[in-house]
């Protein structure tokens, strides 16, 4: 669904571990998610941990009321999703205001940097809007070299200062994926 | 259709939450959110105004958090009918100590009384089964409403799913708060968990 080609770049890639070991420095324990490519290496080491429960949701909705039961119930949650995914959250996304309770989501960008399907780019064009029409903070990686301190101050404000946010993995961090050789 | 002896939604409502203990209870917006409301306000009742389709959700992050308490979701037909893929993210997570029970009217009662999926085509418990939930129930009778409450203090046999067909009769709103965040932070205070 949301395949992209791996490149040798990707797959040696270590901000992923990097944004794993800032998810285990802030005690997250439940990570719901609708699998992406950009995701894939965060994904695997979710699911390999054992104090972390990965959720594969059907859209990506679910993950927003998830982490509010997560939140009742005492655990920290962080949404991993694709920009595409960002607009079946919008009503859910009305929980954040109406709950306050820490809100902190990391999604991998599509149809900003070298997009070959035409289909990405309305959703990647307004990712960023509909979050902040929503009232969701949004913060951005674009670099490699960016990514840990970026997600460390996003899951900083969303769980000690309870302000939502979001933070967009660039696709020009991830690579655009390869359709044609 | 004759909607004869079809059962009473606050009745069944008390029924299932007369001897909750220490569960957890999640209200559908609507109509089960003012069922439960209705049965007795309480500090472990996270009641929806909106959201609608998060019900199940909500009670699936709840219970993956506090695996060890009965965590029961109450919705309406419709609300389940919104959230329909949760039941398949229920199935794979399988938490055991999960119930979800649809107050089933085959209408959209709060507005209009319009007709929903499950009075003609849609049958929810088949669904819930198909997502791999194998404790499922379609509830016809006030005995088998009470017999399923006592399976619900078991948190080691779910997730289990119950549609209970209740007459569509729209009853008086008992209103609970609508404050998201103190309904929040009262279960998570009864949970000996501080607000942020």
């Amino acid at each position: 669904m949301h395949a992209r080609a791996d490149t040798a770049a990707e797959q040696a890639a270590s901000w992923p571990n990097e944004i794993f070991a800032v998810l285990q420095r802030f005690e997250v324990r439940q990570v719901p998610y609708v699998p992406d490519a950009g995701h894939s290496q965060l994904i695997a080491r979710v699911l390999a941990s054992p104090g972390m429960c990965g959720i594969p949701l059907t859209t990506e909705e679910e993950g927003v009321a998830l982490l509010v039961g997560a939140w009742a119930g005492g655990q920290r949650g962080v949404l991993l999703m694709q920009s595409s995914g960002v607009g079946n959250c919008i009503n859910m996304l009305s929980l954040t205001q109406v709950f306050r309770f820490p809100f902190l989501t990391l999604v991998t960008m599509r149809g900003e940097w070298g997009e070959f399907n035409p289909w990405q780019v309305p959703m990647g064009s307004s990712t960023q809007a509909a979050f902040e029409l929503c009232g969701v903070r949004v913060l951005r990686a674009s670099h490699p070299a960016e990514v840990r301190e970026v997600v460390e101050a996003a899951a900083a404000q969303a769980y000690n200062a309870c302000t939502p946010t979001a933070v967009l993995l660039s696709q020009r961090l991830i690579g655009a994926k390869e359709f044609t050789k | 259709m004759s909607k004869a002896n079809l059962l009473d939604r606050r009745r069944v409502v008390s029924a299932l939450l007369a001897d909750r203990k220490e569960a957890l209870v999640v209200g559908g917006l609507g109509a089960a959110t003012y069922d439960i409301a209705a049965a007795g306000d309480h500090a472990r009742n996270l009641y929806l105004w909106g959201a609608m389709g998060g019900a199940v959700m909500i009670g699936l992050g709840l219970a993956l958090a506090q695996p060890q308490l009965p965590v029961v979701i109450i919705t309406g037909d419709g609300e389940m009918l919104m959230g329909m893929g949760g039941l398949a993210t229920v199935g794979l997570q399988k938490p055991a100590n999960l119930s979800i029970i649809v107050l089933d009217n085959e209408c959209y009662g709060e507005t209009g009384g319009q007709m929903s999926h499950t009075a003609a085509s849609t049958d929810l418990v088949g669904i819930a089964r198909a997502c791999g939930i194998q404790n499922v129930h379609a509830i016809s009778t006030l005995g088998e409403v009470e017999a399923f409450a006592k399976t619900l203090q078991d948190v080691a046999a779910g997730p289990r799913f119950a549609s209970v067909k209740i007459d569509s009769a729209n009853l008086e709103r008992v209103l609970s708060s609508r404050d998201g965040n103190f309904i929040l932070n009262r279960l998570r205070g009864s949970l000996g968990l501080n607000p942020m």
